[in-house]
């Protein structure tokens, strides 16, 4: 085996004789070439654009962008739909993980367990998540339709009345954190499910052996050994959360009054309805910051629990 | 404790009470795709249609140019699929096996970029497609997803538990590195390339956001968007068409998951976990 090592060792001193650019020396940039490219173009320059841009003023028509420092985030600091966009963002998210994550986790607990009832359990919560989000929104449209939709029957079937779902400034937020909660808590059950699966049993059996009462178990041995899995899921929730657009491009186009107007929303409205590029970039680069330190807590943490390991 | 008759009955209860809550809004939707317009409109609602109203199909599919957006919805899916594996596979196995001046810096940057939201860069993006002159075409849906840094990682992760000495007793007996790609990497990593197969296919099948932007005619729509126009061309009232729609465009991906239910699940939650 250690012929095979010698032989590519010779391969690569040839190729140093033949100069640098031999083939073996160029060969993995060669390979990684095509994705490298491909991000530079539709990943990095497009995020350096758009710092660029946030310090510009243009109408994307005009051949001049002037240059206007920082006003534009100065603007969108002191827009009053633009606090309310970041206000409703913060609710929707906070409401939505939270919710997702609670009742998954409930559910993980309750559908961990083998036979043929519960995995068809376990694939029936999880088929929203494939579905596209076109789908779940025109049919939560339709569901929650204010006249002759089939959630306000209910209501009216148990006693209540009728609900403005998605038309009422007080009730579209709740009702798009609903339809968020509908399609993600099958995707977080399973996730938490395999993460139940993976603690050793013999925990359980030694927790058993000293006659431990379930509940101790629980906070004992199931919480520690699946806060990985609980984090990692709240990270993940929390910044999909933030970028949520399908939903409320189909289902309420931002309103009524603005009541549902988040971020990427905000930034397409801007720049496709409006035209003012240093604006909805000035909010691109605000998200932007936001996912940052999310996702540098997350790695943060994350190799913190490695090294503890 | 669980096996008394009452946790037995409060459990059964508890099951079909949330397979309604998962179930019923499909049964729904193919309910009311199969009705009259009058019979979406009653109150309260009939769940079974006096008689199947197969034209609604029709209907849906004949208010846009339907065969259109699906023959785009395909290339696009396709062309997506093929292009990430030809860019994934020799990136993937050059972070794995080779040693190289600035290769963390390459695997950094894909690492950002694997941070890197598509609804946080459509605007930028959007310019450059424009001043490039492939707005509004098939190019512009598929070019920026022709890699994927979540395939790239995944992939190396896979490539770097073949054991070394596999790979050297193929270069012994003169194998290229394209047939040491080809015959040892690609067979051992196969899970991984159907999972990525797998999610790139549901991922951009079902996309919205990125054809709503980058599209501006008939010409480059995908089937989502003519299935979310109808709700427009339709004035928002007639359910059963929109409903009718929405069924041709859901019934693939759950057929494709009753048969593959496994799989994808395995797929899905796998690289979750990940």
């Amino acid at each position: 085996m250690a012929f095979a090592k010698v032989q590519l060792d010779m391969e690569e001193k040839k190729a140093e004789r033949q100069g640098f650019l031999s083939w073996v020396k160029l060969r993995p940039y060669a390979m990684i070439f095509p994705a490298i490219f491909i991000f530079c173009l539709f990943f990095i320059y497009p995020i350096g654009y758009m710092i660029y841009l946030s310090f510009h003023d243009w109408n994307f028509v005009s051949p001049v962008k002037d240059f206007v420092g920082t006003s534009n985030f100065s603007y969108l600091l002191s827009d009053r739909d633009f606090r309310e966009v970041i206000s409703n963002s913060f609710i929707y998210t906070f409401f939505t993980v939270f919710l997702t994550i609670s009742l998954s986790l409930l559910l993980a607990l309750w559908l961990n367990r083998g036979g043929t009832v519960y995995s068809f359990m376990q694939a029936s919560i999880f088929s929203p998540h494939i579905i596209s989000l076109v789908s779940v929104s025109m049919l939560w449209m339709w569901i929650m339709d204010a006249d002759y939709g089939l959630l306000n029957w209910f209501l009216n079937l148990i006693g209540m009345e009728s609900v403005m779902w998605l038309t009422s400034p007080e009730y579209a937020l709740t009702s798009l954190i609903l339809v968020a909660v509908w399609k993600g808590i099958g995707f977080n059950t399973l996730v938490f499910i395999a993460g139940l699966q993976s603690i050793p049993k013999d925990l359980y059996e030694a927790a058993e052996l000293d006659h431990t009462p379930p509940w101790r178990r629980f906070l004992k041995i199931t919480v520690p050994m699946l806060s990985p899995t609980l984090f990692f899921l709240t990270i993940i929730g929390v910044i999909n959360s933030f970028q949520v657009f399908e939903t409320i491009n189909l289902m309420t186009a931002g309103g009524p009054i603005n009541s549902t107007n988040t971020f990427v929303y905000y930034i397409y409205q801007y720049g496709f309805q409006f035209f003012k590029i240093g604006y909805a970039s000035a909010a691109g680069v605000i998200l932007l910051v936001i996912l940052s330190v999310l996702t540098v807590v997350y790695f943060k943490v994350l190799s913190k629990r490695v090294h503890y390991r | 404790m669980n096996s008394s008759p009452i946790f037995k009955i409060a459990n059964g209860i508890g099951l079909v009470l949330l397979f309604i809550i998962f179930a019923v809004p499909f049964v729904w939707m193919a309910s009311t795709a199969f009705k009259s317009l009058g019979e979406t409109m009653t109150f309260p609602p009939v769940w079974i249609p006096e008689t199947l109203q197969w034209q609604n199909f029709v209907e849906a599919w004949n208010s846009g140019p339907f065969l259109k957006y699906f023959v785009n919805s395909v290339v696009v899916t396709l062309l997506i699929l093929i292009l990430q594996f030809a860019t994934i596979i020799p990136a993937a196995y050059a972070f794995a096996r080779y040693e190289f001046p600035l290769k963390n810096f390459f695997f950094a940057l894909t690492m950002i970029c694997l941070m890197i939201p598509s609804q946080l860069i459509f605007l930028p993006v959007y310019l450059n497609l424009s001043s490039w002159g492939i707005l509004d075409t098939i190019w512009g849906l598929i070019l920026p997803f022709a890699t994927s840094a979540f395939g790239i990682f995944l992939l190396r992760q896979s490539f770097m538990q073949v054991p070394e000495e596999l790979l050297e007793a193929a270069r012994l007996d003169d194998a290229s590195e394209w047939q040491i790609i080809r015959k040892i990497m690609l067979p051992l990593a196969k899970p991984v390339l159907i999972t990525l197969a797998l999610f790139s296919f549901i991922a951009h099948w079902n996309d919205y956001f990125w054809p709503l932007v980058m599209t501006t005619t008939d010409q480059a729509r995908t089937l989502p968007l003519g299935i979310a126009m109808l709700r427009q061309v339709e004035g928002g009232a007639a359910w059963n068409v929109v409903m009718a729609g929405n069924l041709l465009l859901v019934l693939p991906i759950l057929v494709i998951f009753f048969f593959a239910q496994k799989h994808i699940i395995r797929a899905f939650v796998y690289t979750g976990v990940k």
